[in-house]
């Protein structure tokens, strides 16, 4: 038995959200503050996963339900440094829709606990309750603003989300049931005893397992709520949706494949299930995403393809063999990594934007330059990243996918990604152009930015260049992360 | 490893500093962010910031140069860790020999001289301030490809500059011909990239240990160890990035519709020094080239075709730019064929030599237009009067590119007709023609503008707003001195750079840069000269029977070539075939074809609301809002049901 020292990174967080819910019921005038105990819990999680990673880590916890081990811990970062990013771009937006502005940082907290805990769990048990943990309040949230839009977005959501999660459970069900145990170790080893006499049931289970992921990940085919969610859900939760939930569910898969999935137990190959599954997610998502002219579902669709990207890495880790199941799942780390700093980034420009010129339509973005020179720049910069073009962190992110994918032979994959990428530059540039070479309306205002939004989209460039430049300390720890995941053969 | 000693002909080693070369990469770098942040609006600090962060570049190339030749020519590398990822590791370093050195020269100090004419030439322009931050951004990109040690930055900086490349053409970007040359260039030169990113994924995949190192890819290929068909398919897609860049055929196309951008711009870009890139890039892996014979015959040839076509263009244009543009391409076409003829040092000698007088042409070409207000020689005629230094100059850098003894084109010309000629006759023959259609056009164009009555050149446009011209086309005059001055100065390497030639003190600097000596000696051959000069003297006399005597009028001698006369007028059709062929008929219309297929198909069949949802009707957004999340159930439970069918179907029970 552990003390609850093991998860205090989540408990930081969720102490954090329970004096926001004291501090809105008891002392309603001073909830001004209620963003900054909502950063300060963050900054206090991020420093006791410090304390986690200078004490060495905590493989058994709860009865090996749980491991704090360096992989949790890459994610703990991670998810402290998206869920601060999201308050810091949400305190404008949350202080004038003006309704319940507690509540509302204490979902964004929980669900980021719940986005912990699944980045931490090596149980199906808790990876489902995690699950639960994290997508419950985002439900919630879809569905916040006051719009028709967003209702209907926060329903869609739930439902489909339910979908997903009894199919999961079903998936889950199923392995309990192949291996009598939950526990991802055990299912690990029980499989390659045994797997072969129930591969067909195997094979179901593991793909319901990829459907239930799958809806978070949004890939093709569980991928069809992205636009209308992303479009109707307001702005800062999207950003939360398209970054953190993704991130999760790779966060999931990636430790199910590694440690119970692992191609060295299963009889099947999955590599070109993903492979295929990837090359799809790409074309879909970027053909999609050109014809859009509401930023918002456009980056809905860029989403999609940059998912399908994610599952390249993927990939190359179910072919495995040499140092591609090594490369293929830092590559999927450090993009999940650059991706999340890239699309904050982008998102909070937008955030910025949309909120004072009251609109998501593209053209509405021309001559942006000439409004907010700052915000322009920024949001430039970030979709030059998601493109995956020097000197940001999105293209080493590419590369890194497509080292490990060219390792792995999946030199054909590789070109798919290449052409898609090409096409990706057809969109997102084209809001690059739209904001530099368009011309604004004759009454457009100029659009000021507050210094909350400077510095949360501030950071999130900063960290596309830094990691473009000295790429090498976040690729080390999703390396390390990584290979503390090798199974126990 | 921070020092490396790479494998050199020359025995002894440059001991210059590291940060000495990141410096001269820096300093344009440097003077771009601050344009960009701060000066945009100022214009005469602009200017400044650009001369002077050039400058430095421009001294420190000098510091380098004068080291290299201190050291024989030998090979310095300094480089350093970028990433490891697996057995994938990327360096980022600089690397410094002859062959660096040399372009680093010809690119900060016609960088420089650009500049000094800029402030004179787009003086009253509103994009003053984005023009200098463009053309330091330029420089940057430019040494930093010149600079660079391994294959993955040379990519890197290679599409900087074409970017760069893109922003100045387009640089006058409401005027619909610049915007659409700009386009033009971007997407030609993007095929060829598309070899060079070939040629790159083939290196990660199959080259030196996942190293893209240019010292150890050259030791790579001549080690005999890759198969003979690596060898050539990694050439031929460098070389493929090369012909997009350096305009060759069958991608020369972008570059005479380039000079839509301002003067200065075709003077730096696309005379001296970026066209120059593609010739730089087959230089610098020139040992993997010598290691595929298949891949340096098509190296020659395709420059031997370039040459050739360019050259006949040229003789028919009636834009005084124009002709230069298609000399520019016609002389690319030249190196590369020098470079296919094993003529490695010939072709840097041209690169070194062209770049001064071109660099010239085209500024004198400005200079013209400053007083004329047009490129069109119908417009021009008699400014030998107004216009004394700018003609001066001028006939100095035609008679230098026509090849006449002593100036220095005549000797770098000289050393590739001797290599075509030990490589292969045929060539020889392709350069001589190429010599005497050299001499002729340029020479037409310096009789039509300068000789003969001024024709009043163009009429300044009331509403044209764009238009900066200052003055009256029909007085033309000498331009300010800040244009006059780099006239005067590039005339002298444009007369004197052939004096490398003696004493070999050029190609012991560039052969210094390769792995090992080469095999093919040349030296003075006094039939090539003679041959060459009695062509390049009859070329210029053909010129002056036409245009200045008028002995054979230009129309019966137009006529006398029958067809071919209109073949050349045509431009070889060649861009009648991109254009209204391969874009129109086949791109456009196959895209179409996709979009409506897409819409009928794809957007329609998953009714949900790809576009906008306001297209859709009323009616049918109700069934949207009912029956979507439906929809979408069904959607995963197919999925599911394919995966699972698929996996079985792969792996059979």
């Amino acid at each position: 038995m552990n003390s609850l020292d093991v998860v205090g990174p989540q408990l930081a967080v969720l102490i954090a959200a329970g004096i926001i819910v004291v501090i809105d019921a008891v002392v309603p005038h001073q909830r001004r503050l209620i963003p900054y105990v909502a950063l300060a819990g963050l900054a206090a999680s991020a420093l006791w996963t410090v304390s986690w990673v200078s004490r060495g880590y905590e493989d058994d916890i709860f009865g090996g339900t749980l491991a704090l081990d360096e992989y949790a811990a890459f994610f703990y970062f991670l998810f402290a440094g998206i869920t601060a990013t999201i308050v810091l771009a949400s305190i404008d937006w949350v202080e004038r829709e003006g309704r319940r502005q507690g509540e509302y940082y204490v979902l964004v907290l929980t669900a980021c606990s719940g986005l912990m805990f699944l980045a931490a769990a090596r149980d199906l048990i808790t990876i489902f309750l995690a699950l639960e943990l994290s997508s419950i309040p985002q439900y919630i949230l879809a569905g916040w603003g006051k719009d028709e839009k967003s209702s209907e977005a926060g329903l869609k959501y739930l439902l489909l989300g339910a979908i997903a999660s009894s199919l999961l459970l079903y998936g889950m069900a199923l392995l309990y049931g192949l291996t009598g145990t939950t526990l991802l170790t055990e299912i690990g080893s029980e499989v390659a005893a045994n797997g072969a006499d129930n591969r067909s049931l195997l094979i179901v289970a593991t793909t319901l397992l990829i459907a239930g992921f799958g809806f978070k990940m949004a890939i093709v085919p569980f991928q069809m709520w992205v636009p209308d969610v992303y479009q109707g859900a307001p702005t800062p939760v999207t950003a939360f949706l398209s970054v953190g939930s993704k991130a999760a569910a790779f966060a999931v898969v990636t430790r199910i494949f590694f440690e119970a999935l692992s191609p060295e137990f299963l009889s099947n190959d999955w590599s070109m299930v993903f492979a295929v599954i990837a090359a799809v997610s790409m074309i879909i998502g970027n053909i999609m995403a050109i014809v859009q002219t509401d930023i918002k579902r456009m980056l809905g669709y860029s989403s999609i393809a940059q998912a399908g990207n994610i599952l390249v890495g993927l990939a190359a880790v179910s072919a495995g063999g040499g140092d591609a199941f090594k490369l293929g799942g830092s590559g999927v780390l450090f993009f999940l990594a650059a991706y999340a700093f890239t699309n904050l980034g982008a998102f909070v420009a937008i955030i910025a934007i949309s909120q004072q010129i009251n609109s998501d339509r593209i053209k509405d973005y021309a001559g942006m330059w000439k409004r907010s020179p700052f915000l322009a720049v920024m949001l430039a910069f970030c979709l030059v990243s998601l493109t995956g073009i020097p000197p940001t962190a999105g293209f080493w992110a590419k590369i890194f996918i497509f080292n490990a994918a060219i390792r792995a032979d999946l030199a054909w994959l590789v070109i798919i990604g290449v052409a898609n990428s090409a096409v990706s530059a057809f969109y997102y540039l084209s809001v690059v152009k739209q904001m530099f070479l368009g011309e604004p309306a004759e009454d457009a205002a100029r659009v000021s930015t507050s210094p909350s939004i400077a510095l949360a989209v501030g950071a999130a460039s900063i960290g596309v260049l830094v990691f473009f430049v000295i790429p090498m300390p976040l690729l080390s720890a999703a390396e390390s992360a990584i290979q503390g995941l090798v199974p126990l053969t | 490893m921070p020092f490396l000693l790479a494998e050199s002909a020359a025995t002894s080693v440059p001991t210059i500093d590291e940060w000495v070369l990141w410096a001269i990469i820096a300093s344009p770098l440097i003077g771009w962010g601050l344009i960009v942040a701060y000066l945009r609006k100022i214009p005469v600090v602009a200017g400044g910031v650009a001369i002077a962060t050039i400058g430095v570049s421009l001294a420190l190339s000098f510091f380098a140069l004068f080291n290299v030749i201190d050291a024989d020519g030998g090979i310095l590398v300094h480089t350093h860790e970028w990433f490891t990822a697996g057995s994938l590791s990327v360096n980022i370093g600089v690397r410094i020999d002859g062959l660096t050195a040399v372009m680093l020269v010809v690119v900060t100090s016609v960088a420089f001289l650009v500049q000094l004419y800029s402030t004179g030439y787009m003086h009253g322009d509103t994009g003053y301030g984005r023009y200098f931050a463009h053309m330091c951004l330029f420089v940057f990109s430019m040494l930093g490809l010149v600079l660079a040690d391994n294959l993955f930055m040379i990519f890197i900086f290679w599409e900087l500059v074409g970017l760069c490349s893109y922003l100045l053409i387009g640089f006058w970007f409401h005027r619909p011909a610049a915007a659409a040359a700009a386009k033009k260039a971007f997407i030609t030169t993007r095929i060829g990239d598309l070899g060079l990113l070939a040629a790159l994924l083939l290196i990660w995949t199959r080259g030196p240990g996942g190293s893209f190192d240019v010292g150890l890819i050259q030791e790579w290929a001549t080690s005999g160890e890759p198969e003979g068909w690596i060898i050539t398919l990694f050439a031929l897609g460098i070389f493929a990035g090369a012909v997009g860049k350096s305009a060759q055929f069958p991608l020369h196309v972008w570059l005479p519709d380039a000079m839509e951008g301002p003067t200065p711009v075709s003077a730096l870009i696309h005379a001296a020094t970026m066209v120059a890139a593609g010739v730089y890039l087959v230089a610098r892996f020139f040992p993997v080239f010598e290691a595929s014979h298949d891949a340096m015959t098509v190296v020659a040839w395709i420059g031997a075709a370039t040459s050739l076509i360019a050259a006949t263009i040229a003789i028919v244009q009636t834009d005084f730019k124009r002709v230069m543009a298609y000399s520019t391409v016609s002389q690319l076409g030249l190196m590369m064929l020098s470079l296919g003829a094993f003529g490695y040092v010939a072709a840097i000698f041209h690169l070194f030599t062209h770049a001064f007088f071109k660099a010239l042409l085209f500024l004198t070409a400005g200079s013209v237009n400053h007083a004329t207000n047009t490129y069109d020689m119908r417009l021009m005629g008699g400014l030998r009067k107004y216009m004394p230094i700018t003609f001066a100059t001028c006939v100095i850098g035609s008679l230098s590119l026509a090849g006449i003894f002593p100036l220095a084109g005549f000797w770098s010309k000289d050393e590739i007709l001797l290599d075509a000629f030990r490589e292969n006759p045929g060539l020889w023959f392709v350069a001589q023609l190429v010599s005497l259609l050299t001499a002729f056009y340029i020479f037409r164009a310096i009789f039509l503008t300068f000789f003969g009555e001024y024709r009043g050149g163009q009429p300044v446009d009331p509403h044209d707003h764009d238009s900066h011209f200052e003055g009256d086309p029909a007085h033309p005059h000498e331009p300010p001195w800040s244009m006059r001055a780099p006239l005067l100065i590039l005339a002298v390497p444009a007369i004197a750079a052939g004096a490398f030639v003696i004493n070999h003190s050029f190609r012991d600097l560039i052969e210094g840069a390769l792995p090992h000596a080469l095999e093919h000696e040349s030296s003075f051959e006094w039939s090539i000269a003679i041959s060459s000069t009695v062509l390049g003297v009859l070329g210029i006399g053909l010129a002056w029977a036409i245009y200045q005597k008028h002995w054979l009028s230009s129309r019966s001698f137009a006529m006398g070539f029958g067809p071919l006369t209109a073949l050349f007028e045509q431009k070889w059709y060649f861009d009648k075939l991109y254009e209204d062929f391969l874009v129109k008929r086949v791109l456009q219309s196959g895209w179409n074809r996709l979009l409506e297929l897409n819409d009928k198909y794809v957007v329609d069949g998953v009714v949900n609301g790809v576009g906008t949802v306001a297209r859709v009707t009323s009616d049918r957004m109700r069934v949207i809002q009912n029956g979507q999340p439906q929809a979408y159930g069904l959607g995963f439970a197919a999925g599911i049901l394919v995966v699972v069918v698929a996996v079985f179907a792969a792996n059979p029970l």
